[in-house]
């Protein structure tokens, strides 16, 4: 039955909850989940501990000291012990955490931007186009990760620069695959039709239109990068292709402690894995309640 | 059925031959090239030229490539100069030592993930379902490296019960006779894939668990157990069967890192080995030969799905 007109001045009939727009809902929700504003918090002590920690507390990181070696946690002067070349541990924690955050960081945003845009023109043209596009994201997943991370990282000299791009390289193809099923529902819509049908070009529904409404999936993704990318560079360092020495690091740090399990010296792996697993438990909390947090506007 | 069987195989093969390709092109960036590589950095550009010209290097990638693709399909996979060995029995030598490793880690994991994902879901959202699930969140976020290593600080510096090192010398038999070298290594890998096979195990079981079937054989009156194994169970059981097939490929690659820390002679400790000291025809041949298990294996892992599924239709 058809809505009657309103008389003049009357208000509407019927009036929907005003909809609130994305980006406050999806803050709301992500702050009523614990564990998210846990993830957070994780996330930006690190930032403070690796960025401003060394402003505030100066740790000798170039010259070698073999006097002050291998001395457990709780020594005088270096609260979290030293390490087999006389570096103070927690010095050397601040500092190797800015790799890995700037390393996890910056090859999750480039991998993303690439895999979403490869994801979405692949999906949004079809034809042979995706094909062949998909085909290439399929022939680099056949070679296991670690694998071609590793090729790449033993042919380069490595800088924080090319890490990033090795890292990046091995990690798109995850949100390509993820775009191009997004795009590949999306394009179906009624809003893309209609902008089609308006004479919008290809080059402007996919970044106007297809991009900005997968913007749920390729968040979360993202999160889930990050993690990734910090155990990658870690997984690089420990297996001695990262950044060479006296450059600290989290994985080269585990890389100096294994030598060293025989003599139980734990500190120096306890620290660094520490590290390691709280930043990755952390972006993962984050992806989770971003996660739930798009779902629940999309069933509103 | 068969057509998209056919259809996929042949996708494959294409997909193997690209990786092999590309993998091939990465290998030839390196400055001087293989020649470089092999005769080391005092060579003089003299000697690198004569050696790349006598050894093929000289000629074109495709050439190159054709060549290489040449030897495999008649059985040589080339020759490693840094071990004098071909890479062929180098690989024969390796890999049925990774496998034993990751058949008993995939095994352990198999019998120790399965029951406790039905656990989980049988007693969701209690207190043990959360131990669980934190503890497997707290495996996945933590680089196999790091859980090796703590595993070899605390129960072999600490408690001294197991070798810090794996078997290392031998064949299958003798490995399998140092029984005690094997297990933190075994425990290490069980440890990160029973992480992820309970959570498949528990979302599965709890997904089924909520199906009318199981209202149905519960109303005819069969009892929690049978309901269980007979028929939730065989459903559940499909997800995880897909996961074998795509752990394929880590019986081949093994676990590159876990067998690096503790030393073990295998396919990922040789390929990292080799990387490093750029012995380029070991690092093509073992990762052709793990691209190829890739494939395979995710083909195995479509067919499981298919076959075990009568749902699924593949036009």
């Amino acid at each position: 039955m058809p809505i009657p007109d309103p008389a003049p001045g009357e208000p509407l009939a019927q009036q929907d909850e005003p909809a609130r727009p994305m980006w406050r809902l999806v803050p709301q929700i992500l702050l009523r989940n614990k564990l998210a504003v846990a993830g957070l918090g994780v996330v930006v002590f690190f930032v403070l501990f690796c960025f401003i920690g060394p402003l505030l507390y100066h740790s000798n990181q170039e010259l070698a000291n073999l006097r002050t070696a291998d001395l457990p946690p709780g020594s005088p002067g270096f609260p979290l012990g030293t390490d087999d070349v006389g570096y103070d541990e927690l010095g050397r924690l601040m500092i190797g955490g800015q790799s890995a955050l700037e390393v996890g960081l910056a090859a999750a945003a480039i991998a993303t931007v690439f895999g979403s845009l490869w994801g979405a023109v692949a999906g949004y043209l079809g034809g042979w186009v995706d094909v062949i596009m998909m085909r290439i994201v399929d022939t680099l997943l056949a070679t296991p990760g670690l694998f071609l991370v590793l090729l790449l990282a033993s042919i380069i000299t490595p800088t924080e620069g090319l890490l990033i791009l090795v890292i990046a390289f091995s990690s798109w193809l995850g949100p390509a695959r993820l775009v191009r099923g997004e795009t590949l529902s999306l394009r179906t819509r009624d809003y893309v039709q209609a902008v089609r049908m308006m004479g919008g070009g290809n080059r402007r529904t996919i970044l106007r239109h297809i991009l900005p409404n997968a913007i749920g999936v390729i968040v979360v993704n993202t999160t889930f990068q990050i993690a990734d990318a910090v155990l990658t560079l870690a997984a690089l360092s420990f297996l001695g292709f990262g950044i060479p020495p006296p450059h600290a690091d989290w994985g080269g740090m585990l890389s100096k402690g294994t030598d060293f399990t025989a003599n139980d010296y734990w500190w120096m792996i306890v620290w660094p894995g520490l590290c390691i697993v709280l930043i990755v438990v952390a972006f993962n909390f984050l992806g989770d309640a971003l996660q739930d947090a798009f779902e629940v506007r999309l069933r509103k | 059925m068969t057509g998209y069987l056919i259809r996929r195989i042949l996708q494959s093969v294409l997909v193997v031959v690209l990786a092999s390709f590309v993998t091939f092109l990465l290998t030839d960036l390196l400055p001087g090239g293989p020649a470089r590589a092999i005769l080391g950095p005092r060579a003089t550009e003299q000697q690198i030229q004569e050696f790349s010209h006598a050894n093929g290097y000289d000629r074109p990638i495709p050439v190159q490539y054709g060549i290489w693709i040449n030897n495999i399909l008649h059985g040589d996979l080339g020759y490693s100069v840094k071990l004098n060995q071909s890479v062929g029995a180098l690989i024969a030598d390796r890999l049925p030592k990774t496998m034993v490793l990751m058949v008993i880690s995939i095994a352990v994991a198999l019998v120790v993930a399965v029951p406790l994902g039905i656990y989980q879901a049988r007693r969701r959202d209690t207190l043990g379902d959360y131990a669980v699930t934190s503890l497997s969140f707290l495996l996945y976020a933590m680089p196999g490296f790091l859980v090796a290593l703590l595993l070899v600080l605390v129960f072999s510096t600490g408690l001294g019960w197991f070798s810090p090192t794996a078997p290392q010398t031998g064949d299958v038999g003798q490995i399998l006779a140092q029984g005690n070298a094997l297990v933190l290594p075994v425990a290490t890998l069980a440890l990160i894939t029973i992480a992820t096979f309970s959570r498949y195990v528990r979302s599965s079981v709890m997904e089924n668990l909520t199906q009318e079937y199981v209202r149905t054989a519960l109303a005819n009156g069969a009892g929690d157990g049978r309901v269980m194994v007979v028929h939730v169970l065989r459903n559940a059981m499909i997800p995880i069967a897909t996961l074998l097939g795509l752990s394929l490929p880590s019986l081949v690659a093994g676990a590159a890192i876990t067998e690096s820390v503790f030393n073990y002679p295998g396919m990922g400790y040789t390929f990292i080995g080799e990387a490093e000291v750029r012995d380029y025809p070991v690092v093509l041949g073992i990762a052709l030969v793990v691209s190829v298990a890739t494939v395979v294996g995710s083909l195995l892992a479509d067919i499981a799905y298919a076959t075990l599924d009568p749902r699924v239709k593949y036009g």
